[in-house]
């Protein structure tokens, strides 16, 4: 008798092209190539008018500057129809002032949140979970974040991962823990005995050979 | 329709992309740097805009169609 396996789709991984869509959205339909060049932040929320998301889209609508300052866009999901994205748009910026300025995909078919794994059944059967996802200019998936439905997400953290993967693109480095903008960052350690021994006479701050930290 | 409203008239963000594109010829970058609005948007929105035959696409670059020309002119 011929086994019948349950099929699970494979979930996005880092430094993975992140998966291709094509959405509905409040801003009209939109694709992931439409954000080639741009980095993407697209985040799923469980449901329009519930009060945790609603602190989260008023939080991200005020980082919004910052993130465009650094070349990045925002997209959010959810399993609800564009019609209750535009509706609690509207209350959210009638009641507190604040207008979410960027789209919100209609993810009524799910195809959007099973091709980056939202959907955790051990959570909610029928709600996207709080992910974000952070996609480089070049369609790459360099972080992916998991929040529970009681849990509404940290925008500090957010925007110190988009700076740390910035500047780590930019310059070759690593950011140490707890890293800001401005502090010193870590040299790669090196590969070869002879690097190691050189590592040490070029004037970083080395604990040892194998953690040394440089100001840029 | 993000660009065209359903009584075929166009959206804010379709007319200033139509206006943008009376200059001639130009790559959604272009138009984003005229338009002031962002890239994603308009790499939609010419989409749509084509699909409504109020712009064809040559190569990486979208132009007017006679339709077009006429519609960005009375703008």
């Amino acid at each position: 008798m011929e086994e019948v396996k349950e099929q699970t789709p494979s979930l996005p991984r880092l430094g993975q092209a992140a998966p291709p869509f094509e959405a509905v959205t409040t801003q009209g339909p939109l694709k992931l190539d439409d954000y080639k060049g741009s980095w993407l932040i697209l985040f799923s929320h469980p449901a329009d008018f519930t009060p945790v998301c609603t602190t989260e889209f008023i939080a991200f609508a005020e980082i919004y500057p910052e993130l465009q300052k650094r070349g990045v866009e925002l997209l959010g999901l959810s399993v609800d129809s564009v019609s209750s994205h535009i509706a609690w748009a509207r209350n959210v910026e009638e009641k507190t002032k604040v207008k979410i300025p960027f789209p919100i995909i209609a993810d009524l078919s799910k195809e959007v949140s099973t091709a980056y794994g939202m959907v955790h059944p051990g959570q909610s059967k029928t709600e996207t979970v709080r992910c974000v996802f952070i996609i480089d200019d070049k369609q790459v998936i360099r972080t992916i974040l998991y929040y529970p439905l009681t849990t509404g997400r940290n925008m500090d953290e957010i925007l110190r991962i988009i700076d740390a993967l910035q500047t780590s693109d930019a310059n070759g480095v690593a950011t140490p823990a707890n890293w800001r903008p401005g502090d010193k960052v870590v040299v790669p350690p090196p590969n070869t005995q002879e690097m190691a021994e050189e590592r040490l006479k070029e004037g970083y701050e080395c604990v040892d050979w194998y953690l040394c930290r440089k100001k840029l | 329709m993000a660009c065209i409203s359903p009584d075929g008239k166009p959206t804010a963000s379709g007319g200033k992309m139509l206006v943008a594109l009376k200059a001639g010829p130009c790559s959604a970058e272009e138009v984003a740097k005229a338009s002031g609005l962002p890239v994603f948007r308009v790499r939609s929105g010419l989409r749509e805009l084509a699909q409504a035959g109020l712009t064809n696409a040559k190569g990486d670059k979208y132009e007017l169609s006679p339709e077009g020309q006429e519609l960005a002119n009375s703008l």
